[in-house]
């Protein structure tokens, strides 16, 4: 018959041991959170006016806070990297868009029209006028242009990422983009990225 | 007495992320321990300037409302 296995030799206190133990693992634990720097990963794959915002706002601004910022644009979202923007509303299929005059009286101005999205989506022209309301409207209310939050984006140290496969796809020239792109790269580069963030955006 | 501010940042007229992006470019200017005044008009910049103080390490030293302009005394850390 073997000998039961000594768990505590003579003298060890399990209690105390354990208090140290949680003190010293809680101590640990708040020490890596303070120096942890958090990340984001942004997916961009629109290339429209509207949608070209949210992945510039978020990314600048958690740029601004400390974060590891990279965006991933792939898609119609490589457009927003372009050096000539000329991104547009698209009123089809976005019943959701109020379209409001920025000139005019007050209660103009502040009165949602009643236009059917299918005229605004059907009528030639309605779209470039669509969006110079909506150039207008964002210079008048201290919105930024894309232009410039994307360059307070590069500022800041956000990485811009192109997808590579949509260049391929499109036949798009490199000299077409911005020269501010961290890598040109597929799926298989950014991922381990994105494994990695603790914010993964699809937008 | 109120002792002036080493910088001040004007981001009235200004929208969201605009105060915020503005602030963090003016910060970078100064050392650490100086104070930047910011005045918005923004009224979301009131929680964003809040958040951005706390996750940055920044000190929100003083926040003021104004009926509808917003002033903000920041210190680096």
């Amino acid at each position: 018959m073997t000998a039961a296995v000594q768990t505590d030799p003579a003298g060890f206190d399990k209690a105390l041991f354990d208090q140290w133990f949680d003190e010293r693992f809680q101590h640990k634990m708040e020490e890596r959170e303070a120096n942890h720097i958090p990340s984001m990963t942004i997916i961009a794959t629109k290339g429209t006016l509207d949608m070209a915002y949210p992945p510039f706002i978020l990314a600048a601004t958690a740029a601004a806070l400390g974060w590891d910022v990279a965006v991933f644009f792939t898609f119609y979202g490589l457009n927003l990297l372009k050096k000539d923007l000329d991104l547009k509303i698209s009123p089809l299929g976005n019943p959701a868009m109020p379209f409001k005059l920025p000139t005019g009286p007050q209660w103009l101005r502040e009165t949602n029209l009643p236009i059917p999205n299918l005229l605004m989506a059907g009528l030639p022209g309605f779209e470039s006028i669509a969006t110079h309301f909506m150039k207008q409207t964002m210079q008048q209310k201290g919105v930024a242009s894309i232009e410039e939050l994307r360059e307070l984006a590069v500022e800041a140290g956000v990485k811009l990422v192109a997808c590579q496969m949509t260049v391929d796809l499109f036949t798009y020239e490199k000299s077409d983009f911005i020269p501010d792109i961290h890598d040109w790269v597929g799926a298989a580069s950014f991922l381990p990225l994105a494994q990695k963030a603790d914010v993964n955006l699809f937008v | 007495m109120t002792t002036a501010a080493t910088q001040t940042l004007d981001a009235r007229g200004l929208n969201c992320p605009l105060p915020i992006l503005r602030t963090k470019k003016a910060l970078n200017t100064l050392n650490p321990g100086d104070t930047l005044a910011v005045q918005a008009s923004d009224p979301g910049s009131v929680k964003d300037i809040q958040a951005f103080c706390q996750q940055t390490g920044n000190e929100l030293v003083s926040s003021n409302d104004a009926g509808g302009e917003y002033a903000f005394l920041i210190r680096k850390a």
